[in-house]
Parts: structure tokens; C-alpha cells; sequence
């Protein structure tokens, strides 16, 4: 094979790709610049975190199933950890968002990043709503019968009907936390590629 | 465990939620006491020190 023919496949184009925006170097630093020496730069970090915990307790509910997390002590135990993990991703991810947007964190070619992030909350509300219709008790019959109005107002209740529970559960177990996790790793990885966004210049410059 | 029981008898949930009205807002105390939190938590870290930086600086 010619070099013209290896640098014409698609595994060569998408490797140089890959490695051109993305060096081992950029994808895993050793230094950051000082302004990120701040504590609002470990809300993202703390919301990852959070985010995993949501998922490894998700996991252990979704092995043992709902009499499980109903009856058992350690089973009430997991869905608090699941339950507390996600007060924990919404607080950090709205002290995040705060922080992002009173920095403009979306200058210099870093609107994907912000996007993403705006599209993984509103994921997240969709995932925390099906969640709560979710638990199979008296909490989740009340929160779906209260929802269905809303959402049969808007017409969207035909395809979306928050009183089946076998759709509501798939969408919290499958799509929509799939989804969450699929932006959160493109969200982090855009953080790599551009590089954390440097400060406002001190003559009001937006750059 | 079952002492572990009693501990949520410390917080009544037979009564009515309390709610904040003020205006067209309506919030539940619980929820107001969160959203108080994250803007303790913003202020917070915009000026607590963060641990390491004078180090790092005079290394520069
Ligand atoms: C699942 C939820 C989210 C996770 C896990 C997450 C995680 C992160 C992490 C780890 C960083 C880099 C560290 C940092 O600057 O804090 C970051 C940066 C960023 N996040 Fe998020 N984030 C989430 C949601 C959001 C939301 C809702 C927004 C705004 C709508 C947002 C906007 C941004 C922006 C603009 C940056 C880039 C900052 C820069 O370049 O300096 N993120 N995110």
C-alpha cells in the first residue's frame, strides 16, 4: 500500500484527528493555569462525581429491583445514596452553571462546551422526573397523576404517558441517563480540546 | 438499626409542607433552604483561599 493510500483510511484520518485535538498531553495535563486555582472551578469536578455515584447506586437498585429498595435495610440504605447523590449533582451543577456563566465560560470558541452543559441539565431534569414517577410507592402515583395533567395539556402526552410506569422506568434506567452520561463526556472532553477559559483582561475586553 | 428508625421521628412528615408565598412565587421552606445554600456555596467559593495557591505562586 501506498502512504497516500494508508493516509486516504479512515482509521489513519480519524486517528491524526483524535490526536490533533486531543494530545495525551491536553487530555490529562499536569499543570493548569493560577486562575484556576479558585474553589468554583471544583464544582464541575464535584457534579462528575456526583454524577457517579448516581449511576454505581442506580446499578445496585437496578440488580436487586423495587422490593428490594423497599423492604430490606440495606436496600433503603441504596436508594438514599441514589437520592442524596443526586441532591448533590443538581446543587453542584447549578453552583457550576452560576459560576460558568458570570465568567462568559463560553468565549473563545467554547460555545460547544456551554451547550452541552445546558443540554446535560435539562437531560438531567428529564431523568430526576422519571426517577421520582419511578419509585413504585404511594410518592410516585401521586407525582404522575399530578404530572399527567400538565403534560396531556401540552399534547406530548400521546407519545410520553408518565402514568405507564414500564415507559417511565425505561426512560429513567436507559435513554435518558444514557444521554446524560453520552454529553457529560463530550461536555468534559470540549473542557480538554479548548483549555479552561482565561480571565475577562482588565481593561473590560471581552476577547 | 431499629435506632436508626427513630431518628426520623426528629422530623414530623404527618403535617402540611410549609410553604413560602410571595408574590407569584411560591416555595416550599425546604426547597427556599436549598437555593439559600447554593448561594452560600457560590459566595463562598469566589473568596475562600484556595488551599495551595500562595505556594504555587511563589514557585512561579
Ligand atoms: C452533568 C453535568 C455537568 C458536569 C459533570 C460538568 C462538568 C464539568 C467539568 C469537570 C468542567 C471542567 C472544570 C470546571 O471548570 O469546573 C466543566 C467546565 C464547563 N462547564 Fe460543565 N458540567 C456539567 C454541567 C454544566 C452546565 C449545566 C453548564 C452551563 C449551562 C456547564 C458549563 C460549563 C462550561 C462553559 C465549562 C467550560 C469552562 C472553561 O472552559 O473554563 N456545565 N464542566
Amino acid at each position: 500500500m501506498s502512504t497516500a493510500e494508508i493516509d486516504r483510511q479512515w482509521t489513519t484520518r480519524l486517528r491524526k484527528r483524535a490526536t490533533g485535538h486531543l494530545p495525551p498531553e491536553k487530555l490529562l495535563p499536569d499543570t493548569q493555569p493560577a486562575y484556576v486555582s479558585s474553589w468554583i472551578y471544583v464544582f464541575g469536578v464535584t457534579t462528575l462525581a456526583a454524577l457517579m455515584m448516581v449511576i454505581l447506586s442506580g446499578i445496585i437498585l437496578a440488580i436487586r429491583g423495587p422490593q428490594w429498595w423497599h423492604s430490606s435495610a440495606i436496600g433503603h440504605f441504596v436508594n438514599s445514596t441514589h437520592l442524596w447523590s443526586v441532591e448533590i449533582f443538581f446543587f453542584a451543577m447549578i453552583v457550576h452553571l452560576w459560576g460558568k456563566f458570570f465568567m462568559a465560560a463560553w468565549r473563545g470558541g467554547r460555545s460547544l462546551t456551554w451547550v452541552t452543559g445546558v443540554v446535560t441539565f435539562l437531560a438531567s431534569v428529564g431523568t430526576a422526573f422519571t426517577g421520582y414517577v419511578s419509585q413504585t410507592n404511594f410518592d410516585s402515583q401521586w407525582i404522575s397523576t399530578q404530572a399527567k395533567d400538565g403534560i396531556n395539556a401540552t399534547g406530548a402526552g400521546s407519545i410520553f404517558n408518565v402514568l405507564n410506569l414500564g415507559q417511565m422506568l425505561m426512560w429513567h434506567i436507559v435513554l435518558l441517563p444514557l444521554a446524560a452520561v453520552l454529553l457529560t463526556a463530550i461536555h468534559v472532553l470540549m473542557v480538554r480540546v479548548k483549555g479552561v477559559v482565561p480571565p475577562f483582561e482588565e481593561n473590560g475586553a471581552t476577547k | 438499626m431499629a435506632y436508626l428508625w427513630s431518628l426520623a421521628a426528629l422530623i414530623p412528615l404527618n403535617n402540611y409542607g410549609h410553604y413560602i408565598h410571595w408574590g407569584v412565587i411560591d416555595i416550599s421552606v425546604a426547597n427556599f433552604i436549598v437555593v439559600v445554600l447554593m448561594i452560600i456555596a457560590f459566595v463562598a467559593a469566589l473568596f475562600l483561599p484556595f488551599p495551595g495557591r500562595s505556594r504555587r505562586k511563589e514557585s512561579r
